[in-house]
């Protein structure tokens, strides 16, 4: 009796199978309408899109209040983005549109052209004492370096050494926020939520005149 | 707990590429290709407004079929031409319809069916609902629904032989 049901469905689905026809394209076309449609109607909590760069496929993830996360492939995006659900909103979609600029400026600054960023920040991921620290690091310029302790002692901790580490390690923001410009005090480069090639060929890329 | 695991919600994005297909093959199903695209996008947009409401671990699939059945009678009920043709088959076949490979043969008879069976055999055989949920929302009983399925199918075989041995006898530009 079941083996003859399912024999049967499996028929059933075989009939209705052009009913497939074109529905890829169509799918496709559709999601986009869909998040057009999302963002008009002011439905759509978190935007992103994946891009390429020269330290591997970058991940932008942006609320109506502006970029709220950049993530490494090492992060791994599928579970950066179930974060995002699960800490902000489940309303999330590939819509590229709502990154246009970040994507922009990361590009030039891939190319070695923008020194600085100039996007609206989401910091709702970050609190407290590791805020602070975020907020202190787009003071340390393009090109320059600067200690674990130094960035304690400038965000009023000096204690606050491994705070500061924690601030860095979990930036969400990074590259934008620049937290690959803090080295350890011997000069060594440090942990990067990117990979420590990563920090270096950040690094290169800002000693290049 | 791990992200993903029950009562934690999954990105809408993910619900999108896991069901839209099927949402789509239901509504090509229940309304035709024309119309299908436009209920897809009303579906869509409606659960992605209610997603976070959405009780953790509650069935997305046959929610989303729920919500497709609802808009594709808004489709029937605001558009004269549109389908869930209740009277009679249309004379001419669409040109719409992506040709080749059955599609429009399919459509036209989906379209001979009467919407009760046409949206049985959507909602059983392309979106896996038991024949209980079909039932719930239909209206009467899951036998009922189970028949209407089973006629439906019936139909849709005979009308597609019937369309096959057409096209055997009187070839295209023949008559």
């Amino acid at each position: 009796m079941t083996l003859e049901l399912s024999h049967d469905h499996a028929e059933v689905v075989s009939l209705l199978h052009p009913l497939d026809a074109g529905l890829e394209p169509a799918i496709a076309s559709l999601h986009a309408r869909l998040a057009r449609d999302a963002q008009l109607t002011h439905t759509l909590d978190i935007a992103y899109r994946v891009v390429d760069s020269p330290v591997g496929k970058l991940l932008l993830a942006a609320t109506d209040r502006g970029i709220v996360r950049i993530a490494f492939e090492l992060e791994d995006h599928d579970s950066v983005l179930q974060l995002l659900a699960d800490t902000v909103s489940p309303r999330i979609l590939q819509a590229p549109a709502r990154l246009d600029d970040a994507a922009r400026e990361l590009d030039e600054y891939f190319k070695g052209i923008r020194t600085e960023f100039d996007l609206t920040l989401d910091f709702r991921l970050c609190r407290g004492f590791r805020l602070n620290v975020l907020r202190h690091l787009p003071r340390i310029p393009y090109g320059s370096t600067a200690s674990y302790a130094q960035v304690a002692q400038a965000a009023g901790s000096p204690n606050a050494v491994r705070a500061v580490g924690t601030a860095c390690a979990t930036n969400p923001l990074p590259l934008i926020v620049p937290c690959h410009r803090v080295v350890k005090s011997d000069g060594s480069f440090g942990g990067y939520l990117g990979g420590s090639e990563a920090k270096r060929a950040l690094l290169r890329l800002e000693a290049t005149p | 707990m791990k992200p993903g695991q029950i009562g934690n919600k999954k990105p809408f994005e993910a619900v999108v590429r896991e069901q839209g297909a099927t949402v789509l093959r239901v509504c090509r199903a229940v309304l035709g290709v024309h119309d299908a695209d436009d209920a897809w996008s009303d579906t869509f947009l409606a659960a992605l407004q209610a997603y976070p409401t959405l009780p953790a671990g509650a069935n997305v699939e046959a929610w989303l079929v729920t919500i497709a059945h609802r808009k594709c009678i808004d489709h029937v009920r605001a558009g004269t031409r549109r389908a869930l043709p209740v009277d009679q088959p249309p004379e001419q076949r669409s040109s719409l319809g992506i040709p080749g490979d059955g599609y429009e043969e399919l459509l036209d008879a989906l379209t001979g069916l009467p919407p009760k069976q046409r949206q049985s055999v959507a909602y059983h055989y392309l979106a896996g609902l038991p024949y209980n949920d079909v039932a719930a929302l239909l209206g009467g009983t899951a036998e009922a629904a189970r028949r209407a399925g089973a006629d439906g199918v019936k139909s849709l075989r005979s009308a597609l032989a019937a369309h096959q041995s057409l096209a055997h006898t009187s070839p295209k530009g023949d008559i």
